[in-house]
């Protein structure tokens, strides 16, 4: 027995349907913890260098961590992992619900998945017993049908993930679909899924999954609910979740609107988390053991059609309602719920569709290339594209690969506007006016993705402001000064980068905490009751340290000609003063940008060109990761 | 006493049902629960909470008098059952539960851990008589 986790990894090979279950390895555990740990150190070991992520031998991983499906606030979450392509490098994508508790109850801490099935399959594990069956007329359908299809077909006990068509033609921003609404939405691991010919996993588990004190165990998770209950933000963040923070983006002018042209978008007041509550929701929806449940699910109608549709939630509102320039909550979720039917991620298409319209309003692409006018604000222009870009129809076949390869095949500088960074689609903050946020973007080792580190509260406020606090100072659009560019910002997102990791590795939401600043220090306390391994917070951050270099390597054994380069965010972002709002003609220098990433660098012991050193490989315990880098050349 | 489910507090998170499994059989398994939660989505898109209302169906229709009303609720003397499952068929509401370690079946027996433990009280323990909220 080992405390906290189930103790075994479920291994599927899709190609001959073999079946394996190992124990955890203790190495595995007391170096990398859980979750991302485990995506991190198993990609990196267990996939042949060089191999395409599409081939049948790329790995798709789903991890929990030590403390999912345990007694404590929203300990629902399961990390997804593989090779990216979106990027060709390190990939991996939270995604909340109730999946990777019910893995835990069923018996396994991970399930790895190789191989491809001869024919569309989906796989249900039922505590021990795992079949993979053949998907039938299931493949094609949308993820949110196929999901309901086999909840009735299996039973309600079973947790699903599902593509859609998205996934199964392996668009490379697919997403993984959960629960009516959830996603590993980001690097593409739905195209990887797809491209196993898996449709579905469906897991049910009725197990227990053993504690060290269960006493203790439970009373320290029911103190930490009473402890969420009383901060400030329990009251004042539940109502809208993420969306709550629309009209915050605006004010301070981080919002995306026209295609990352601006960041200030007049419309958001129809568009924010009040007009959610009041025009779509239905009901509040949360993930396993959420107190402060993010999800809003609703109900919205639009001339072009209606639908239920979980969300928007902000990132969603970001792409849609500001960088597409949607003028309607309505219109927003229709977008979303379209989205998640496809099995598209929400915010890598929202950047395409973004920048297909941009290129349609230059000339750059014509109604020739595209099959029709494209338009700012328009539901139509938004349903058109992301209908062919699931089914990888006329632009959709270009669009599809998204936006940094469609950039490079239509030329004429549309790479200026293509905003990604290492092929990753943006998410919703526009940061030509937020130094320490635009270095998180840039390096961010999955791409561009506002999840690696939140450093906004540092632009701003100057220091770490949980987000309610933050939202709750600004009740204004007023002009926003020049942000002063320093050293500190290398600080502050090695900092967030690794607070926020834990979590992935935990198996937890970091939300609690982030948004509503329950303190860090809890989490090592029901870490200690839970495994019975006494561990404080400044003990388990050790392990986000090793992982930020080990994916680091990954990609530069990876990625043909890895460097610097592939951290610079696009020319818009350092050549453009923004257009209007509270930002209007800020932006940052190439200078500023060079001197963040050679500040960062230092910071981390990377070299020149954002490799490891071999000392700083060495010292997080990493020798056959410092080795390979030196056999590559790069020490 | 009696529980009463306020559906639409519910966000189906499940907090009630693992305690439920803690507290009643020291089991981090929410398998275990004695309480239902229905998620219906896509459409309506909402929480149904199933709680036994301790209506004593499961008592009327037990050959062996084995179900009796003690303290508020009913509870199953697991010396007297002799395992038919009759409760478990009767129950109107699908909450007296057969187990997979015990020829006994299982049902809510009033603790109350649920009403405490959910974030949202969306579960309360009253002791006046009122109707379930609708």
């Amino acid at each position: 027995m080992r405390p906290a986790y189930a103790d075994c990894i479920l291994r599927v090979n899709l190609s001959d349907e073999s079946v394996k279950k190992e124990p955890l390895p203790e190495d595995l555990v007391r170096q990398f913890i859980g979750g991302r740990g485990f995506v991190a150190k198993m990609l990196y070991d267990e996939i042949t260098p060089g191999t395409d992520p599409f081939d049948p031998e790329n790995l798709l991983i789903a991890a929990t961590g030590p403390l999912t499906g345990h007694f404590l606030p929203a300990s629902g979450k399961t990390h997804f992992g593989t090779k990216s392509p979106a990027t060709g490098g390190y990939a991996d994508s939270n995604m909340g619900g109730h999946f990777g508790p019910q893995l835990k109850y069923a018996g396994y801490d991970v399930l790895v998945i190789r191989g491809k099935a001869p024919r569309p399959s989906y796989m249900v594990i039922d505590d021990d017993r795992v079949e993979i069956r053949p998907a039938g007329n299931l493949w094609g359908q949308g993820s949110l049908i196929a999901e309901k299809k086999l909840k009735d077909e299996l039973g309600d006990a079973y947790q699903i993930v599902t593509i859609g068509p998205a996934g199964e033609n392996q668009i490379r921003f697919a997403c993984i679909s959960h629960d009516f609404g959830r996603q590993a939405g980001r690097t593409g691991v739905g195209a990887v899924m797809g491209s196993k010919n898996l449709k579905a996993i469906a897991v049910k588990g009725t197990g227990a999954i053993p504690v060290a004190d269960i006493n203790r165990a439970y009373a320290t998770g029911k103190q930490a609910y009473q402890k969420v209950k009383a901060k400030p933000g329990f009251e004042g963040w539940t109502p809208e979740g993420t969306a709550g923070i629309t009209n915050w983006t605006n004010e301070v002018g981080v919002f995306p609107t026209r295609n990352f042209q601006t960041s200030f978008a007049d419309h958001y007041e129809d568009i924010n988390g009040q007009a959610v509550l009041e025009r779509l929701k239905i009901t509040d929806k949360g993930c396993f053991g959420c107190p402060t449940p993010c999800g809003k699910y609703g109900h919205t109608k639009t001339d072009q059609g209606s639908a239920y549709v979980e969300g928007p939630e902000y990132e969603t509102i970001a792409m849609f309602g500001g960088n597409c320039v949607l003028k309607t909550i309505e219109d927003v979720a229709y977008a979303n719920y379209l989205c998640d039917e496809l099995g598209l991620d929400t915010i890598s298409a929202g950047v395409v569709v973004g920048w297909a319209i941009e290129c349609f309003e230059k000339g750059i692409l014509t109604h020739a290339d595209i099959g029709r006018e494209l338009k700012f604000s328009e539901l139509d222009s938004v349903i058109y594209l992301l209908d062919k870009i699931a089914k990888r129809e006329g632009i959709g076949e270009l669009l599809a690969e998204g936006v940094k390869v469609a950039a490079e095949k239509t030329g004429n500088d549309s790479d200026r506007f293509a905003i990604h960074v290492k092929g990753l689609e943006w998410s919703g903050y526009e940061c030509r006016n937020a130094p320490s946020m635009m270095l998180a973007y840039m390096t961010a080792d999955v791409g561009a993705h506002h999840n690696r580190a939140w450093v906004l509260g540092h632009d701003m406020a100057g220091a770490w402001t949980n987000v309610h606090d933050l939202i709750a100072s600004e009740t204004e659009i007023k002009a926003q000064p020049k942000a002063i560019v320093s050293d500190r910002s290398a600080e502050y997102v090695i900092e967030s980068q690794h607070k926020r990791s834990l979590f992935d590795v935990l198996g937890n939401c970091r939300l609690q905490m982030m948004e509503l600043g329950f303190e860090a220090e809890e989490y090592a306390e029901l870490y200690s009751v839970i495994t019975g391994d006494e561990k404080s917070w400044e003990d388990l951050i050790q392990v986000s340290e090793c992982i930020w270099h080990l994916t680091r390597a990954f990609s530069a054994r990876e990625i043909d000609g890895f460097g610097r380069h592939l951290d610079l965010p696009p020319q818009r972002m350092y050549a453009e003063p923004i257009k209007d709002g509270p930002n209007k003609g800020h932006f940052l220098s190439k200078t500023d940008i060079d001197n963040l990433l050679n500040w960062y660098y230092k910071a981390r012991g990377w070299n020149e060109k954002g490799i490891p050193s071999k000392q700083t490989l060495l010292r997080v315990g990493l020798i056959e990761v410092a080795k390979e880098m030196e056999n590559l050349g790069y020490n | 006493m009696k529980l009463i489910a306020k559906h639409g507090n519910c966000s189906g998170c499940n907090t009630c049902r693992l305690a439920c499994a803690i507290v009643n059989f020291q089991e981090v398994n929410p398998s275990k629960s004695l309480l239902r939660i229905e998620a219906r989505f896509p459409a309506p898109g909402d929480y149904r909470i199933i709680v036994c209302d301790q209506c004593g169906e499961c008592a009327d229709n037990c050959p062996e008098d084995a179900i009796r009303f003690e303290a508020g609720a009913f509870l199953v003397d697991p010396e007297a059952c002799n395992g038919c499952l009759i409760c478990v068929e009767v129950c109107p509401r699908d909450v007296m539960f057969e187990r997979v370690d015990s020829d006994v079946p299982a049902k809510c027996v009033l603790c109350g851990e649920c009403a405490v433990v959910c974030p949202r009280e969306a579960i309360e323990l009253t002791e006046e008589s009122t109707k379930e909220v609708a």
